[in-house]
Parts: C-alpha cells; sequence; structure tokens
C-alpha cells in the first residue's frame, strides 16, 4: 500500500487549475497553427493569428486565456492500492481547486441555479472517481467554460438510427450551435451506457490530447469521418467562415441497453484547458 | 470592408455607416453587464428607477472579467455568449443603447431592435481574454458589486479591437451553416 497525503493532492491540484487556465496546452497550440496554416479565408486566419497571440500573451502575464476559467471538472483515478491519508480524497481536490481559483486570480463561476448567489470560491468541483489496478493516483483537470457547455446535448436515439443516425445528431448540434461555442471547438462524444454515462464519458473524451488517435481502427475512423463532415458546414473560427469548425472529435463507446442508443455531444471551446498529474 | 475608428458616447452618425465585416477600434467608456445584472436593470426599470449608468449612446460589454492581478487594472476579459441577453437588448435599445459587445448569434428581436433604434452588435474574438484585456486601461465597479464577476463595470478603453457582426442595417457578418455539404440535407 502506498500512501498519499492529503497536502500533496491539495498543492497538485491548485498547480494543474492555475497551469491549464493561463497555458495553452502543446496539442492545442499545435492544432490551431495547423488551422491557421490550411485556412484560406482572412477573417478565418485573423482569428486563429489572435488566438495564438492571446496564448502568448496569457503565458507572458500569467492572465488566464479566457476570463470563463469554468467550472473545475476532474477525472480521479484511484490505484486500489494507493491510500490518501490526512483527510477525504474529496475534500482534498476541492481544496487544491479553491486554492488555485484564488491564488491564480482566475473567475469564480460557481453559483446557486435558482438564486444565482455566487458559491465565492469556484467550487464544488465536479469530481468523477475510478478505481484502477496500481498504486498511484491520477488527476485530470478541465476547465470547463459555460459557453460551450451550453451547447452539449445528451440524447436517446433508436437502435435502429445507428451510425447514420448519430452522425446527423452530432453535425446539427454543431450547425445550431453556430459561433456561440467559440470554434473551432473539440467534440467529446459519449456512445452507449445510460442517460447519465452517454454523458461522463462524451466529457471524458475531452480529456485525450488532441493529437492522440483511438485505439480502435474502427473509432477512430469514425472520430475522423465526424471530423470532416462537421468541418464542411463552413462555420469557421468563431464562426466567421472557414475550414476549421472543430479541432478535433473524440468519442467514447460503450454498451448499452438492448432498447437504447444513448448518444451526448459535449462542446468544449478552442482553448481545451486540461492538466494531469500522476502521484 | 472598411475600418473606423469610434469614440462613445455613440451617435447616429456613427452607427449607420457601419456594416458587417467591418473593423472597429472604440475608444471611450464600456459597461460590462451579463445575465444576473441585465435583470437587475430590467428590475429596476419595470419600478420606475434610475439605471446605474446613462444609456443614451452606450456600449454594453457581455463580459464577467476574472479578477485583477496586482498591477493590473482588469483580469482576462473577453466576450460571453450573446443569446442570453437577448431577452433584454431590444429593450435596452429602445431607451438609447447604441451598441452591445458580445459573442455569437443575437435573435430576430434583437436584430430588429439594432435596425429600429440605429445600433449594432460587434464582436469581440471568444476566449481571448488576455489579449483583450490590454485594451482596457481602467475599470472600476458602480452597481450591483454583490455579483461578483457579473457586477455593473465602468470600463476606459483604447482601440478596443471589434467586428460588426449585425449592423443597422438587417445583415449579419455569421457563416451559414452548409448542411448539405455536411451530409444531413
Amino acid at each position: 500500500m502506498r500512501i498519499i497525503h492529503t497536502n500533496d493532492i491539495v498543492d497538485a491540484v491548485a498547480r494543474m487549475c492555475v497551469k491549464a487556465n493561463t497555458e495553452l496546452p502543446d496539442d492545442v497550440r499545435n492544432k490551431l497553427s495547423q488551422a491557421m496554416e490550411e485556412e484560406t479565408s482572412p477573417s478565418a486566419r485573423e482569428v486563429l493569428r489572435q488566438l495564438l497571440e492571446n496564448a502568448d500573451l496569457a503565458a507572458e502575464t500569467k492572465l488566464p486565456l479566457c476570463q470563463d476559467t469554468g467550472l473545475a471538472v476532474f477525472f480521479v483515478e484511484v490505484g486500489d492500492e494507493a491510500r490518501v491519508e490526512g483527510g477525504n480524497l474529496r475534500d482534498a481536490i476541492n481544496e487544491g481547486a479553491r486554492k488555485g481559483y484564488q491564488e491564480g486570480y482566475l473567475r469564480k463561476s460557481a453559483c446557486d441555479p435558482f438564486t444565482r448567489a455566487n458559491t465565492g470560491d469556484g467550487t464544488p468541483a465536479i469530481i468523477h472517481f475510478d478505481f484502477v489496478p496500481g498504486d498511484k493516483l491520477r488527476i485530470v483537470f478541465m476547465a470547463k467554460g459555460g459557453g460551450s457547455e451550453n451547447m452539449s446535448r445528451v440524447t436517446m436515439l433508436a437502435p435502429a438510427q445507428g451510425w447514420e443516425g448519430i452522425k446527423k445528431y452530432v453535425i446539427e448540434r454543431v450547425a445550431e450551435a453556430g459561433p456561440n461555442p467559440c470554434p473551432p471547438t473539440v467534440l467529446g462524444i459519449g456512445i452507449g451506457g445510460t442517460f447519465d454515462h452517454a454523458a461522463k464519458i462524451a466529457k471524458k473524451s475531452l480529456m485525450r490530447r488532441l493529437d492522440d488517435t483511438h485505439p480502435d481502427p474502427e473509432i477512430a475512423a469514425k472520430e475522423k469521418e465526424l471530423e470532416e463532415a462537421v468541418n464542411r458546414l463552413g462555420i469557421g473560427p468563431m464562426g466567421l467562415g472557414g475550414k476549421t469548425t472543430v479541432l478535433s472529435v473524440k468519442m467514447t463507446v460503450e454498451p448499452c441497453h438492448l432498447a437504447s442508443l444513448p448518444l451526448a455531444v459535449n462542446v468544449q471551446c478552442h482553448s481545451q484547458r486540461h492538466e494531469e498529474v500522476v502521484l | 470592408m472598411a475600418e473606423y475608428k469610434l469614440t462613445t458616447p455613440l451617435t447616429d452618425a456613427d452607427i449607420t455607416p457601419l456594416k458587417a465585416g467591418d473593423v472597429v477600434f472604440l475608444t471611450g467608456t464600456i459597461y460590462s453587464a451579463r445575465d444576473a445584472a441585465h435583470k437587475k436593470l430590467v428590475e429596476l426599470l419595470d419600478k420606475g428607477e434610475d439605471l446605474p449608468f446613462d444609456l443614451q449612446g452606450a456600449a454594453i460589454y457581455y463580459v464577467g472579467p476574472s479578477p485583477a492581478p496586482p498591477g493590473r487594472p482588469i483580469g482576462a476579459a473577453g466576450p460571453t455568449t450573446s443569446y442570453r441577453m437577448d431577452s433584454y437588448a431590444p429593450r435596452l435599445h429602445r431607451l438609447g443603447l447604441k451598441a452591445t459587445i458580445g459573442k455569437g448569434k443575437r435573435n430576430d428581436e434583437t436584430q430588429k431592435a439594432l435596425q429600429d433604434h440605429t445600433a449594432v452588435y460587434f464582436g469581440a474574438t471568444g476566449g481571448a481574454g488576455a489579449l483583450l484585456s490590454n485594451s482596457i486601461k481602467a475599470s472600476e465597479v458602480i452597481a450591483f458589486e454583490e455579483l461578483g464577476p457579473e457586477a455593473i463595470r465602468k470600463m476606459t478603453v483604447e482601440d478596443f479591437p471589434l467586428l460588426v457582426i449585425n449592423d443597422s442595417h438587417g445583415q449579419e457578418l455569421y457563416a451559414v451553416p452548409d448542411r448539405k455539404a455536411a451530409g444531413i440535407e
């Protein structure tokens, strides 16, 4: 049994919150640069140029890339041979988020759904736990902005609608969202499970690097097919027209009920802020 | 696509020449207001009370900035998605509001209000919060401090870079999604 102290978790989480919000990950920067080279329309190129300049400036000034520093979302993998000492794991992650959002001058965007009163410290974070073999604790963080999250949907298709139905739904969702979610976006697609699980795996898909390839070649081909189809919509950077409406499509497929075909589309903005730490 | 330098307060003469696609560098005073602040503004209007700032010729920026770190007037300050303010915008335009700044599509009522009251909807680059904060030289909360990031701020801007998305002549800049090319039509 390996012991991991909550103090280390708090510090690591706080650092991740600040880093993800102020430094554009390399995989995202590369995709934006590549998109700029491929765009021919001047407005599309100008938007992408501004986003890259913004990333340089954020890294230099430590200002957040975007004022919407998001709700703090975590996917946590707890090794069966790891034990957390010093307190509760969930509390430690929330404490880390609180610390990071305060010390990093990040916007606190959590509020009561009815009164809209701000909780004041960016928490509670949204935390998903998973238990895995090994003695490590892996924490993946995502700053999830509201503008793109609002364009996300879960639906229950009929099994007969199949892949064609899934494609149609996803493409239509991106078309309807238009310029709202800060395109070029990243799409996390969850297929299977139940109503709630589809949404969770859609979001978990967004934790992948943009330049990876799905290990299952059939799903990798479907990701590519969707990416190309969505980009033919021509919405482009910030909705001003162009070839780059999505930077990448990431899909997770899991078994579902005989009667169901759950589908979730989680839209993420162009900066796809994410970080991970292994303790 | 023309380029204009404009100074607040904005007049009909400033707005009328603007066409969707034009670039505008805005200088002067703009006010931040987003969801919760708009709700409060409209409640004040319903009660017949004065607003915390003069709407005549004003520009409202849909923004909820991140906190200002030491030595800077404001944190990151990019636009938020505008459609959520569509239920309030026509009424404010009727009372003299000349421009809103945000990102994303406006509804038909708001677009019509722009034509009826010679006003304009500007887009700023979404997510470019660090970059855009460079054009904001001063910022102070003037109302609804309890709303935190959603409080109303009076901001002084210099050459704030904007794109005309919806002009006062009924034109819109956004691309129309090509559903046929994407294979869903």
